[in-house]
């Protein structure tokens, strides 16, 4: 019996020795889940937060927007490639533009219902109302959406060059940008050198733009035009680096042994 | 639209090769090399199709064939050399090109939760088909397979899964068609149907064919020209007869094997010389 169990732990091993993705799922989940609750119980313990379930709640609603418009393009991508659909559409005379406008627009079709039902549901159960934000809702969510595409392009990059090794990609970058952005606490909850990063996605000043718009009712203007610069510089990296990996991919072959392994 | 008796088939199986096939050629690649770090996949390949010509492209595994095909339809870039199809540069025309071309192969699939019809519809619109409704149903009639448009892919059977590939690679009416093993995992029954609908098109609508097959029979019946590749590079090419004749072999699959383990064509050695 021993033989036969040893012969599958080795099948499983060598799969985890092939694929640094699938080795660091090992300790990325737990790594992130630690950093996200760690933080949020060191801000609780800090502050008397009386709009504590406010805060969880909108942050939840908002990471949902920007992990669907994600989702929407790399599982979009993904499900081509696990399907072996990809060549058949990677040979039809579609723009790489044509095809990713696609996808976003799923991500916004996506988000906008997961938005109405969470803010319905929210309503309804903790009587959060998500008009409370009034019209910064509409850039707050916009702004998400952008991030997400240009993550998300990002992260399809990841997997048309590395395969179905990466595909681990497609869940985890979203959460690694998770507990940096200061979803569920303020930044400055987090450790000094990680300010600095979070201080370079447009999610966090959405999620700190948020809280303020719940504690003041006043929209803070300059949060949202660092946010909307930030989100344009991240388009463009996000685009250029699907571009040029693209090339990368047709360079090496990828792209054909993506679609029919 | 699309004559369905037998009288294209019995043209086509017994056509004097290279009929039907006008001067210019359609597909003209020059020089074509492709390397993947020290290995060399294509070494310096240049062939032509011309309209209306059926080029099975053929050799072992390894040989550089799907790599060419792949570089024909911009999937794969080319390290040095030139592809022109249709009279367009594949590296800037590529979507002008793949408008009027389409590709259909064993080992891609269409998307298994999608109904035929479902898939038709998405690839016709994806090739701007006009009046797409009744362009797949005429596809389904010529394939024989009208009874599964409302079918989910993924329960369809082998036989009927590749002839719906054969309808999205047709759904463009196509100028140029890269059929990479249409027939592979398909019973002799469908095979023969499958190439019998192939020679009904071919006769209506004069498509100039890239064809792979490792089934030498096939090859034999359907090809005008074959091109016999190894290690990159043609090791020999000709009307299949021409390529027979040279070899001194009765069959394809002979030289087929011949080339497969020598990696080229090795000359017959005469009796006179034997002795």
């Amino acid at each position: 019996m021993w033989t036969r169990v040893s012969g599958m732990v080795l099948r499983y091993l060598y799969l985890y020795r092939r694929s640094l993705a699938r080795a660091g799922e090992v300790f990325f989940w737990p790594i992130m889940d630690l950093m996200v609750w760690g933080f949020l119980t060191v801000y609780l313990q800090r502050h008397v937060v009386a709009d504590a379930v406010l805060f969880l709640i909108g942050g939840m609603i908002f990471w949902d927007v920007l992990y669907r418009s994600q989702q929407a393009i790399t599982l979009s991508l993904s499900e081509e490639i696990w399907i072996k659909n990809v060549i058949n559409i990677f040979i039809a005379p579609i723009s790489m533009f044509e095809l990713l406008l696609s996808v976003c627009l799923m991500g916004v079709i996506k988000a906008g219902l997961a938005t109405l039902v969470l803010g319905t549901m929210a309503a309804l159960f903790y009587t959060f109302n998500i008009f409370t934000l009034g019209l910064a809702l509409v850039p707050f969510l916009g702004i998400l959406l952008l991030f997400g595409w240009a993550v998300g392009m990002i992260t399809m990059a990841l997997i048309l060059r590395f395969g179905k090794a990466a595909e681990a990609l497609v869940w985890g970058i979203p959460f690694l940008l998770q507990p940096l952005s200061a979803v569920f606490y303020p930044v400055d909850v987090l450790p000094a050198g990680f300010r600095h990063f979070a201080g370079a996605f447009p999610s966090t000043y959405v999620f700190e733009g948020m809280r303020h718009v719940l504690q003041t009712g006043n929209v803070d203007v300059s949060m949202m035009v660092k946010a909307l610069v930030l989100n344009g510089v991240w388009l463009v990296i996000g685009s250029a680096f699907f571009g040029w990996m693209l090339g990368q991919v047709r360079e090496k072959g990828f792209l054909s042994r993506l679609g029919m392994e | 639209m699309y004559s369905l008796c037998g009288l294209p088939y019995y043209w086509w199986t017994h056509r004097a090769k290279g009929e039907g096939v006008s001067d210019a050629p359609i597909i003209d690649v020059r020089n074509l090399t492709k390397r993947f770090g020290d290995t060399t996949a294509v070494d310096h390949l240049s062939l032509s199709a011309d309209k209306g010509e059926i080029l099975g492209l053929l050799g072992p595994n390894g040989a550089g064939k799907t790599t060419t095909i792949q570089m024909m339809l911009g999937l794969t870039t080319p390290t040095e050399g030139d592809i022109r199809i249709l009279g367009m540069d594949i590296k800037t025309q590529r979507r002008d090109i793949l408008q009027r071309s389409n590709f259909s192969s064993a080992y891609i699939s269409l998307p298994t939760n999608l109904t035929a019809w479902e898939n038709l519809n998405v690839f016709g619109r994806l090739y701007g088909i006009k009046h797409s409704k009744q362009r797949i149903q005429e596809l389904l009639d010529l394939f024989e397979i009208p009874h599964v448009i409302n079918t989910v892919t993924g329960a369809l059977s082998t036989g009927q899964l590749t002839r719906l590939n054969l309808c999205k690679a047709f759904l463009n009416d196509p100028d140029i068609l890269f059929l990479d093993e249409p027939t592979a995992s398909l019973d002799p029954d469908i095979a023969e149907k499958v190439r019998r609908t192939l020679a009904n098109v071919q006769a209506e609508k004069n498509v100039t064919m890239i064809y792979t097959s490792h089934n030498m029979r096939e090859v034999e019946l359907v090809c005008d020209r074959v091109i016999f590749m190894a290690k990159g590079r043609i090791v020999t090419q000709g009307t299949p007869k021409d390529v027979l004749e040279r070899a001194q072999s009765n069959s394809l699959e002979d030289v087929f094997i011949s080339i497969a383990r020598d990696g080229e064509l090795k000359e017959p050695v005469s009796e006179e010389e034997d002795d």
